[in-house]
């Protein structure tokens, strides 16, 4: 494993005393809501990203918020970390517990304060899924747009901290784009409103500043989220292509003819194979691609737009455009994407999901060099790709029972995300860095820029408590990783100004 | 020129001496809706788009590009910023533009400034340059310290370029015109706004409700068929002119203040004369009415209250934050301008 939490690196607590920590707890939450039995810690261990693993001091379940408040007082009191955490289905190892830490688990925050169809707003607790926030709203003829593939079970607190997106995100923009407001617990135990139900709050975006901000920042336990009409009809095209590149060409051609797809989605043969296998929704095995581009709208303009469309892909050399004619058929041709995930997980004991996201016009030398770096590790990689919005899925199939699999899937997925900054794209476009990535971070951004991170950081945890070692890496850990890291004697990216 | 700024930055923190940022002339916005500012001037040109790939749907510029300039260069390829950014004057850049994070009529329908921008550079008050975020569309990499510029008034940061997400053209635009009393039109824009209409403004003026449609030929008509009314011949410079404060509403001297509440929220209790932009989520008010009350009132709604032009310019012309959230502000300053030299007193008197 590439990471494991250093004191020396990524800082040091003072060791707690478990009793005292657990008799202080109990003053505010009830007994049965800490837990401490090592049988009891085990599923908190890891989150999505299971190579990594650790149990926690003690978790801890609280119900309201005034005991997250209680939790957060004592922790702060006693310099014990608290690491945040949702479904656990974070990719990035953002939920990890630290052996020296409290988890606090937000499960328990799962009801559905308020639906207002009129100002089109929820009010959901943090521990409410993605899913029953559109399903609450579904009889207003209201949806919460955010869709991110583990929709059924990821929470909308979750999906905050780590600014999901998901299928429909060109058009909808991403969890940033769709919340209003935030009730936060600082480390201190103090409870703070950010954002509001009227638009552009006064003051600093402090909104945009705690999305994305991996539990780093504050504990978020209530979430108001935007709600949009629900389309009248969308409907589906499915685009075969015999090379990547072309594929990739539709998608800029189809934006350049002033269309945003609802959701406009590419997989790679090795991902459409999988998915087929696993779904039999009909996908062209044969095909080098497909693409899959959904248009949502009134009836008229859906219409409209699927002849457009039909006709660019066409020109655009697809061997073969299938439209979706009902409800059902739509929901087939989504059914593999939105299931690659487990699909290529059936085709390998193991794989590792990378996140990257890159100008769309690099697509066709970016696959291409995958495809290279999957032959020199000698692991298979099958793609899905966000193609709307540049954001890579390369999915690296690999034996974690094969000593050094998992290392050499480590570092092909790290080369990838050095190949994503190096085209002018990002390390992270939506799993957040967590401590995945956290050494990817010291190639992203100069230690000027994390210097900025950490002062942030401290403006609002000055004692540097809520989920330490993770996000941003400290520079005294990118200086160990650089010592193994330069390249050919060169620093990475010589050209950059330097200041 | 940016290593020349960052000299001056640091001087000024050295010295503890205060800077107050214009780029090009957005100073005649600048001076009308922040607060009174000390300091001396820090007046950069930075001129030029540095990027713009439309089938990327990115384009980068310059602090000071002229707003109008950014916008040319869209329109040649049919794009545009969806937040229909007000230029308040005719030397707005694109750097005041960040800063102000004021967006026009379409705001609720496809977000504002703060949704538009994918990256900043900037010298923050140490001197440094910094770089955050970037030119794609999706980036979770590090604290999203973009966002947080825009509304900050340069209070945080001296801008230099930014990058925005930016889209298509709608094929075509139509604007409805229907007779309608205020508290009726606040409940039907709010009606038809959650109903699948390619709605892209929706404003009542004291006088009747207008509602824009944007996107495709056959979708625009539909609607135009739903909503009824009448058709408005001109609506693009009835819109433009809601954008730029040009409707007779916004002349003369009176205060003008600006309620951002839930959209669908009643008619506050006070007095004066009215428009309800952003499908009433934004209300314009002139009026002599006290500071305290106005501000009351806009709370009670789920919102806030600014004064936007005119009355008190000494006293905060931002709604006050409660103390816990003022705390975190004094914080979030401090971490980027840790000596207050950067528009000090622009958006709250102690930041
Ligand atoms: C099969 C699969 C498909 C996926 N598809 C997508 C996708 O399409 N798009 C996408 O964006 N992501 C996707 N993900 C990743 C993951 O689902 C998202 O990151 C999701 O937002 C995590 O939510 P969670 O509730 O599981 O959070 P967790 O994993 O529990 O936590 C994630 C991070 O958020 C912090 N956190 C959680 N709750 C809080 C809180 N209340 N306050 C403060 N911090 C908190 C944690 O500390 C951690 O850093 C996928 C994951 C899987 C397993």
């Amino acid at each position: 494993m590439s990471f494991e939490y250093a004191p020396a690196l990524d800082g040091d607590y003072p060791s707690v005393d478990l009793d005292i920590l657990l008799g202080r707890l109990h003053q505010g939450v009830p007994t049965d809501a800490v837990l401490h039995a090592p049988e009891d810690l085990r599923p908190y261990e890891c989150d999505g990203l299971a190579a990594y693993r650790q149990v926690p001091l003690a978790v801890v379940l609280p119900d309201s918020i005034e005991q997250v408040q209680h939790v957060m007082r004592i922790c702060h009191q006693m310099r014990v970390p608290v690491v945040a955490r949702g479904a656990g289905t974070g990719l990035s190892g953002g939920a990890l517990p630290l052996n020296q830490g409290v988890l606090l688990s937000l499960t328990k925050f799962n009801r559905i304060l308020h639906i207002d169809p009129l100002n089109r707003l929820a009010r959901v607790q943090t521990g409410v899924r993605n899913l029953a926030i559109s399903q609450a709203a579904n009889p207003h003829g209201l949806y919460y747009a955010p869709d991110p593939s583990s929709q059924i079970a990821c929470t909308i607190g979750g999906n905050v901290a780590e600014n999901a997106g998901g299928v429909h995100c060109l058009k909808y923009g991403l969890t940033a784009n769709n919340i209003l407001a935030l009730e936060v617990v600082t480390m201190e135990g103090e409870r703070v409103s950010l954002g509001a139900e009227a638009l552009d709050a006064a003051g600093y975006d402090m909104l945009a500043l705690m999305t994305g901000s991996e539990g780093m920042l504050g504990v978020i336990v209530e979430v108001m989220v935007k709600l949009l009409p629900t389309p009248q009809v969308a409907r589906v095209l499915m685009a075969s292509y015999a090379d990547v590149g072309k594929a990739g060409e539709a998608v800029g051609e189809i934006i350049a003819a002033g269309i945003i797809p609802g959701g406009l989605e590419m997989m790679d043969n090795p991902a459409i194979r999988a998915a087929e296998d696993f779904l039999h929704a009909g996908y062209p095995v044969e095909a080098a691609a497909i693409l899959l581009c959904e248009l949502d709208g009134t009836e008229e303009e859906v219409s409209d737009g699927i002849q457009r469309v039909h006709d660019i892909l066409i020109a655009s050399g697809a061997t073969e455009v299938r439209v979706s004619a009902s409800e059902s058929e739509r929901q087939m041709f989504w059914a593999g994407r939105k299931n690659a995930f487990p699909a290529v997980g059936r085709l390998s004991p193991d794989y590792y999901c990378i996140d990257g996201t890159i100008p769309r016009r690099e697509l066709p030398g970016v696959l291409k060099a995958i495809a290279a770096l999957s032959e020199e590790f000698g692991l298979r990689v099958a793609n899905v790709f966000h193609a709307g919005d540049g954001n890579l899925h390369p999915l690296i199939l690999f034996d974690a029972n094969v000593s050094g699999e998992l290392e050499k899937a480590e570092q092909l997925g790290a080369r990838i995300l050095e190949l994503c900054v190096q085209v002018g794209g990002t390390i992270t476009g939506e799993h957040g860095v967590g401590i995945e990535k956290i050494h990817e971070m010291c190639i992203q951004f100069r230690p000027l820029e994390l210097e900025q991170f950490h002062a942030v950081k401290a403006a609002f945890d000055p004692q540097r408590l809520l989920n330490p070692g993770k996000a941003v890496p400290t520079l005294a850990r990118c200086a160990e990783f650089g010592a193994m890291h330069v390249h050919n004697g060169q620093l990475p990216f010589p050209e950059l100004e330097r200041f | 020129m940016t290593l020349q700024l960052c000299v001056k930055a640091h001087y000024f923190r050295d010295a503890s001496r205060f800077l107050t940022l214009y780029v090009g002339s957005t100073r005649a916005v600048h001076d009308q809706f922040g607060g009174a500012c000390r300091g001396e001037i820090l007046e950069h040109e930075l001129l030029g788009n540095v990027s713009y790939e439309p089938t990327e749907l990115v384009i980068t510029a310059r602090c000071g590009t002229p707003l109008s300039d950014l916008e040319a260069a869209l329109a040649e390829r049919d794009q545009m910023l969806v937040f229909e950014p007000p230029h308040l004057g005719v030397d707005a850049t694109v750097g005041g533009t960040v800063a102000c994070g004021l967006s026009g009529p379409r705001r609720p329908f496809a977000g504002a400034v703060r949704d538009t921008v994918l990256g900043v550079k900037l010298i923050n008050g140490q001197g440094e340059a910094l770089t955050f975020g970037g030119q794609v569309m999706k980036n979770v990499a590090g604290y999203d310290l973009s966002r947080v510029m825009c509304g900050a008034l340069g209070t945080l940061g001296v801008i230099l370029e930014a990058s925005f997400k930016v889209l298509p053209k709608p094929s075509i635009e139509a604007t409805r015109r229907i007779e309608s009393t205020l508290p009726e039109a606040i409940d039907r824009m709010n009606r038809w706004a959650g109903q699948p209409l390619p709605l892209s403004a929706a404003c009542h003026d004291g006088e009747a409700l207008y509602l824009r449609l944007s996107g495709a030929e056959s979708a625009v008509h539909a609607g135009e068929r739903k909503l009824g009314g009448d058709a408005v011949a001109d609506g693009q410079r009835y819109w433009a002119e809601l954008r730029e404060q040009q409707h007779p509403f916004f002349g003369g001297d009176e205060p003008l203040w600006r309620l951002a509440v839930r959209s669908g929220a009643p008619q506050p209790d006070l007095p004066g004369r009215w428009i309800v932009d952003w499908c009433g989520g934004q209300r314009w008010l002139r009026t002599d009415a006290p500071a305290s009350r106005i501000r009351a009132e806009a709370q009670a709604l789920g919102g806030h209250a600014q004064c936007f032009r005119g009355g008190d310019r000494e006293a905060d012309v931002f709604h006050p934050l409660p103390d816990a959230l003022m705390g975190l502000h004094r914080s979030l300053k401090a971490a980027l301008d840790p000596k207050g030299i950067l528009n000090p007193g622009r958006l709250y008197r102690d930041l």
